[in-house]
């Protein structure tokens, strides 16, 4: 026993077995499971091998494609919005213009949103896009004589309802990545460039950009991901699964739907596949290309 | 100072009060919706439903009712703020421990299977929960661990986002600090709860923060685990309110409203913990 506690070959072992047993216990059993299940029908308990029939299905099923549409529209206005915005703003925060103290508000007051549950987001953003003339948005777009909108109620409006909320939960988060990325990048660089005479927009373009790049590269994938994988902002906003005409309906909302809410195991097994193996597919080419793995592992 | 050449060449001090304006009210549109719920905890429930937040608001109505209502008549609220908050302390000293514990193991030794084990900790950071939330509600059922809150713990406490940010603080701890306290006869263990908890408190405070905040909101998971209505936490409990039969819109608004109340209490405390803590995923290129 007293050799084990001074052993220096068996202690890193020691101290990374929790990780290797969540790992083992709460993800790779569990994903096994899930791909051995995406090649049954599972009934009241009862198993029987299918083959590929669930993925069959999947691929004929008109409502899956519509929640991966979904998925994946979210996504990439998502990536339009909240990266370039918050590039821009950290751009902002970071220059030596105006005055520290509103910088400082201005911070703060957009991580709050970051810090509230998904369910008080939900919540109040569904009664500020309340359908009738009352409500907030609707008030506010009657100034310039539109309206009233029956926001959650049609696809294109509601998709709005959900960008605002995706853009005030995130900008401030991927604000502060890019405020770190760049103080992160030498004064100097600024201080050559000014003498040279750059304009402020040239420093932006030719000096902050290209050095922000492992926080873009890192950013990107992580709004790609939180996109593809979006249930819960959609749950809360339509509180519930079901939308009108499924406009709501994401990748992980039908699994939802499929497995726990109707208990077709088998069914919500292969949509769950599917997109790991997206993700995952994604998540491996960034890492890759970005180098992490080499520079991370070698550490 | 304006660069000949330079087109619409505003001077600093316009240019100052312009971005100066423009952060001011991005920083008030981004609290709007916060407004707007504390403005509600005065409304009557039923009327903020129907017509949703709004600019009309009738000053003279606001009351303290809902207050009333939620000190002596708000059924499991109080009870579901306990079962948060003893949940997420448990969770944090727990991730805290044991992810750090890991971290440690990553950054300090030389072993087998070391890059194969960070890789592993590397694609864990951006494989989102929702992907396994399937699977493992499978096996709470089967082993009949519904509203079990070792079961909402557990998954968690090796958390890869957590044991990333620590390795990257334990690799800046000079190796000589370990060998003093071999030579001193301090087992391996003793040096890491001796030696290095007490100098990586700023990590640790960083890293409470974060999972503080994420158990406190955590939503999905909890969902699928607890069943029983005095089981649940803030975030399920707020939700069964939201139904288009509810009959308790006040403590649905009022109720949301005192659940962001400690987040924000800490956040004013402790900024820079939090900033420093929801950002810890980003790698450093």
């Amino acid at each position: 026993m007293k050799q084990l506690l001074y052993s220096q070959r068996l202690a890193p072992y020691l101290f990374i077995a929790p990780f290797v047993i969540t790992l083992v216990v709460f993800w790779m059993i569990p994903v096994g499971q899930s791909v051995v299940m995406s090649t049954q029908e599972v009934l009241y308990g009862e198993t029987t091998p299918v083959g590929f029939r669930n993925y069959e299905r999947l691929w004929q099923d008109r409502l899956f494609w519509q929640a991966l549409f979904n998925s994946a529209r979210y996504m990439v206005l998502t990536l339009a919005i909240l990266i370039p915005i918050p590039m821009v703003l950290a751009a902002l925060v970071c220059n030596s213009i105006g005055s520290p103290r509103i910088k400082n508000f201005f911070k703060a007051s957009l991580f709050v949103p970051a810090l509230t549950s998904v369910v008080v987001a939900g919540i109040v953003f569904r009664l500020m896009f309340a359908e009738t003339g009352t409500g907030l948005m609707n008030q506010i777009i009657s100034v310039i004589g539109l309206g009233p909108v029956r926001w959650l109620r049609e696809d294109v409006p509601g998709l709005i309802a959900l960008l605002a909320l995706a853009t005030w939960r995130y900008t401030g988060v991927n604000t502060m990545y890019f405020i770190a990325g760049i103080q992160s990048i030498p004064g100097e660089l600024y201080e050559a460039a000014s003498i040279d005479g750059a304009s402020r927009r040239q420093q932006f373009f030719r000096i902050t950009i290209p050095n922000l790049r492992p926080t873009l590269v890192y950013v990107t994938t992580i709004s790609i991901y939180g996109g593809l994988a979006m249930f819960l902002e959609s749950f809360m906003l339509y509180a519930g699964n079901g939308s009108p005409n499924n406009q709501g309906l994401t990748v992980i909302g039908y699994l939802y739907r499929r497995g726990i809410e109707e208990n077709d195991l088998g069914f919500a097994s292969a949509v769950g596949v599917v997109l790991l193996v997206v993700i995952l597919a994604i998540n491996l080419t960034q890492l890759t290309l970005s180098g992490t793995f080499r520079k991370e592992a070698d550490r | 100072m304006s660069a000949p050449g330079e087109r619409r060449a505003l001077s600093p001090r316009v240019y100052g009060l312009i971005q100066n304006g423009l952060l001011v009210l991005m920083a008030l549109i981004s609290l709007v919706p916060l407004l707007a719920i504390f403005v509600g905890t005065f409304q009557n429930g039923n009327e903020i439903i129907r017509q949703g937040v709004t600019l009309d608001i009738d000053w003279g109505a606001l009351t303290f009712d809902n207050y009333r209502m939620l000190f002596t008549d708000s059924g499991y609220y109080f009870r579901w703020f306990a079962n948060t908050l003893g949940l997420t302390i448990v969770t944090v000293v727990g991730t805290l421990l044991v992810s750090s514990f890991v971290a440690y193991g990553f950054a300090m030794y030389e072993f087998k299977a070391k890059r194969l084990g960070f890789i592993g900790v590397l694609l864990l950071m951006t494989v989102p929960f929702e992907m396994l939330m399937l699977p493992l509600y499978v096996q709470v059922n089967k082993f009949g661990l519904a509203d079990s809150y070792v079961m909402v713990v557990i998954p968690f406490l090796a958390a890869p986002v957590t044991i990333f940010f620590f390795r990257q603080y334990f690799l800046g701890i000079p190796k000589e600090l370990l060998e003093a306290g071999r030579v001193d006869g301090v087992t391996e263990f003793g040096i890491f709860f001796r030696l290095v908890v007490p100098i990586i408190r700023p990590a640790l405070a960083a890293m409470a923060i974060l999972n503080g905040m994420l158990a406190w909101n955590n939503f999905l998971w909890p969902l699928l685990v607890l069943r029983s209505p005095q089981n649940f936490t803030l975030p399920i409990g707020l939700n069964t309110l939201l139904t288009p039969y509810g009959n308790n819109y006040e403590l649905l608004i009022i109720g949301s409203f005192f659940s962001l109340i400690p987040i924000l209490i800490l956040f004013l405390a402790f900024q820079r913990f939090f900033v420093e803590g929801m950002t810890a995923g980003a790698l450093k290129g």
